[in-house]
């Protein structure tokens, strides 16, 4: 067998109270597409930074091409022929492509010559790109083109990916995958990072599992079922949320024609947004980040007041009213962000409680909080949703994401809503909280409840909801039964269209 | 009695240079800090340390170019104190800047108790030979001091660092993303440590312009808020340099022309004349940031947050 690219052996990284490698060991042949599998947490990101010269391991040794290999700073790292796509990129809005591209070079010709060779590599590979576009105006796919050209410009031997695929949309994934296996013919080797299993089985040729810092298999990943790999993930026997058949009662929800400016500079526009949502169904709402999600939630919730006839609760016009009177008439949200939106970080659980549960649960009588009755909601809510946390006097921001995460869905889902809108409810969330999660809102739908789940992952959607719909760029397309619903034809719902002609050009 | 023949065009547009340039100093200084993702309020405290250091300098040397380098090096000194307490110990620096400019101000108070009254060594004009002879644009724009050239020249230096040179174009990313651009390698405290210093060296300079050459005299207290206008001549000229310079000889201009009318006696209320300048400028510049093309207007992205690098 020939050496490979890179070697990795023993490696160890401890933080303050964590141990984020112990004792990591694995190999990157030349030409492999390697996927690094594992949940959050599970020390994917610390063992690519250890990679990339951005953090030093406690102990283990690296080898590349069989020589030590001991990055100090990200510099050394390239110069050895590494390159990094990070999942939250690494880029400046303010900037244009050149310049973006040039920040991470380490000795960038001048901006002219430059642009030149973005234009020439970006055509090779079928990432077609403008150098002086500012970044800010271009879209998710083509942020991730600048970043893969800026990789590609050092001639990299190894490229890390870092959760590629999480903002993209499918037709979007496909252009990244030829490009890839495009590489790999080349003999360049990939470090592909990501909790997408079918992807995964789609792309790589071997496949290194992490749980909790240590390595707890290596396999074939194209020799595995998506639910094998899951459940190496995990640890566990997987729980596949499920949920019997049942019909549609009437319509719970309604919106019409509605239109409403966003209060954000870089907000999206909602434009003549229309839907209804029948009791007992789950509508999935798809759409790259950016499109009218925030907006919509906000306009549903009440936080972005509407015309009094653009958002009805089962026949009852809404549109008007703040977050309080549509909680009282049954209607309740959970937005995306845990910490400062859907929760007060330094307020406790019973607190948090309190906040949106005050009305439909009467914690306040005569203008005096009923604390012993709030305490005894955030306790069952606690409970019945198995959030791991001392009490319901800790404060919101010590939980992890997933256990706040099961508090803020369950907590209105414990208020037994009409009509649930939830943003991203497992995003950040691991594997078998997610389930949970997902079962949860079945549940609650199979009670009778309408729910509406927006969410940037395309598989969450199709595993829950009956209908789907997407947003692009702050229109809603007509909801279709996701039953028989084929990944292109969601694609082009989410407006991947325009993207790929762009692609193709 | 309004005598408006009294005010002479040519001497006020010569005057308006002199009384713009320690402004313009200073907002070109607070630019580049801003640029790095650093808001640093303290520019008023770093002034006023310039001017006494620079004052106090020139005095005892005789010197007054040596007093306005001490001033650049009073000023950067005195910006570090910012530095290490927000780059290094993390502290938050909208409070950190307000702590600097009462710190300052204290502190040149007690530094400057032996230089009341005392004048400082004259900077002598610069004479460009012909140049100076030539009528009308001869008194405005060539029979200056060098610091009027020397801002300029900052400006211009300024504006081709950030767009044109590597360091600006790290400079730049720093403030507008400092996660991104630890992420690629760059040392963000390093850049903005020096971002900071180079901050503090030009509102010194402009607060020695104030006492050495625009009064001369050292008092307690005299940069009397130009270093709060310089703040805010950053923002509303939307972080460009060359806006910085318009803003500056705007405000400039209203103060010198309405000490002018005061001097015609003209009827109005003093107090409605001095505070003139103030309203004129933010007025002109906040039409001149509303509206058209947001994005490229916008503030660094990390402006005023701090980084703390972890794992």
């Amino acid at each position: 067998m020939s050496e490979p690219l890179l070697a990795i052996e023993g490696m160890t990284k401890t933080y303050p109270g964590v141990v984020a490698n112990s004792d990591v060991s694995f190999d990157i042949g030349k030409g492999e597409i390697h996927a690094l599998l594992g949940e959050n947490g599970a020390g994917k990101s610390t063992l690519v930074k250890a990679i990339y010269g951005l953090i030093r391991p406690d102990s283990g040794s690296m080898r590349w091409r069989g020589a030590p290999f001991t990055p100090s700073a990200p510099h050394e790292a390239r110069a050895a022929g590494v390159a990094m796509v990070f999942q939250h990129f690494s880029l400046f809005d303010a900037l244009d492509v050149a310049e973006n591209v040039a920040l991470g070079m380490d000795n960038p010709p001048p901006l002219r010559r430059l642009a030149a060779q973005i234009r020439k590599v970006s055509q090779d590979y079928g990432l077609p790109l403008d150098p002086d576009q500012l970044l800010g105006d271009l879209s998710a796919g083509q942020r991730q083109r600048v970043e893969i050209v800026r990789c590609l410009l050092q001639d990299p031997h190894l490229l890390i990916m870092d959760e590629p695929t999480s903002v993209l949309t499918p037709q979007e994934v496909d252009t990244l995958f030829r490009t890839l296996r495009q590489l790999r013919s080349e003999g360049r080797s990939i470090l592909y990072i990501s909790h997408k299993l079918e992807e995964i089985r789609a792309l790589c040729d071997k496949a290194t599992v992490l749980r909790l810092g240590k390595v707890v298999g290596r396999c074939d990943p194209r020799q595995k079922t998506a639910r094998e790999l899951a459940e190496m993930m995990v640890g566990t026997k997987l729980h596949q949320p499920e949920r019997p058949p049942h019909a549609p009662g009437e319509v719970a929800l309604e919106i019409r024609a509605l239109n409403l400016a966003s209060p954000s500079p870089f907000g999206t526009r909602l434009k003549e947004v229309s839907i209804s949502v029948h009791a007992g169904e789950i509508l999935g709402i798809g759409g790259v980040a950016g499109n009218g999600q925030d907006e919509f939630l906000a306009a549903l919730s009440g936080e972005m007041r509407a015309p009094r006839g653009a958002v009805f609760v089962k026949g009852e016009p809404v549109g008007h009213l703040g977050p309080n009177a549509r909680r009282a008439l049954g209607l309740l949200c959970a937005p995306e962000q845990r910490l400062g939106h859907a929760a007060a970080p330094e307020m406790t659980l019973t607190e948090n409680a309190l906040l949106t549960g005050a009305w439909r649960q009467k914690l306040v009588k005569g203008g005096l909080v009923n604390w012993t009755k709030t305490r005894g909601f955030a306790e069952a809510v606690i409970k019945r949703f198995d959030v791991r946390t001392p009490g319901p006097q800790v404060v919101a921001r010590a939980l992890s994401g997933g256990n706040l995460q099961k508090f803020v869905i369950g907590r209105e889902i414990m208020q037994r809503p009409e009509v649930l809108v939830v943003n991203q409810p497992t995003w950040g969330v691991d594997a078998a909280a997610a389930a949970a999660i997902r079962q949860a809102l079945m549940d609650l739908a199979q009670g009778g409840a309408a729910v509406v789940v927006i969410s940037q992952d395309l598989d969450e959607l199709l595993e829950i909801a009956d209908s789907f719909a997407a947003l692009n760029a702050g229109r809603l397309t007509a909801k279709r039964p996701v039953r028989g619903l084929t990944l292109d034809q969601i694609g082009l719902m989410l407006g991947g269209a325009d993207e790929d002609t762009d692609a193709a050009a | 009695m309004i005598d408006l023949s009294s005010i002479n065009p040519v001497v006020l547009a010569a005057a308006l240079m002199v009384a713009a340039t320690p402004i313009l100093l200073a907002a070109i200084g607070e630019l580049v800090v801003e640029k790095a993702g650093v808001l640093n309020l303290g520019v008023e405290g770093m002034m006023i340390t310039g001017a006494v250091t620079g004052f106090a300098v020139a005095v005892m040397t005789r010197d007054p170019y040596l007093g306005l380098l001490a001033a650049a090096v009073g000023g950067a000194t005195i910006s570090l104190i910012f530095a290490v307490l927000t780059q290094v110990m993390m502290a938050n620096q909208v409070a950190s800047g307000l702590a600097l400019t009462l710190f300052g101000l204290g502190f040149s108070a007690l530094l400057g108790q032996g230089f009341v009254g005392v004048s400082p060594p004259r900077t002598p004009r610069l004479d460009f030979g012909w140049l100076t002879e030539l009528p009308v644009i001869g008194p405005i724009l060539f029979r200056h001091d060098p610091m009027v050239y020397v801002s300029l020249i900052l400006v211009a230096a300024v504006w081709y660092f950030l767009n044109y040179s590597r360091g600006g174009r790290i400079l730049r990313a720093v403030g507008e993303n400092h996660e991104a651009a630890h992420a690629l390698g760059y040392n963000v405290r390093r850049v903005r440590i020096l971002a900071i210093a180079f901050g503090g060296a030009c509102a010194g300079l402009g607060g020695a312009y104030l006492s050495l050459i625009r009064v001369p005299q050292w008092t307690e207290g005299m940069t009397a808020g130009a270093g709060w206008i310089a703040l805010a001549l950053v923002v509303f000229s939307s972080w460009r340099p060359w806006r910085v310079v318009l803003g500056a000889y705007l405000f400039g201009g209203i103060i010198v022309l309405q000490l002018n009318l005061q001097a015609a006696g003209f009827r109005i209320p003093v107090e409605y004349l001095a505070m003139s300048p103030y309203l004129v400028t933010i007025l002109v510049l906040v039409v001149m940031s509303s509206g058209r093309a947001r994005k490229t207007l916008a503030a660094p992205g990390s402006l005023g947050r701090p980084f703390h690098a972890s794992g």
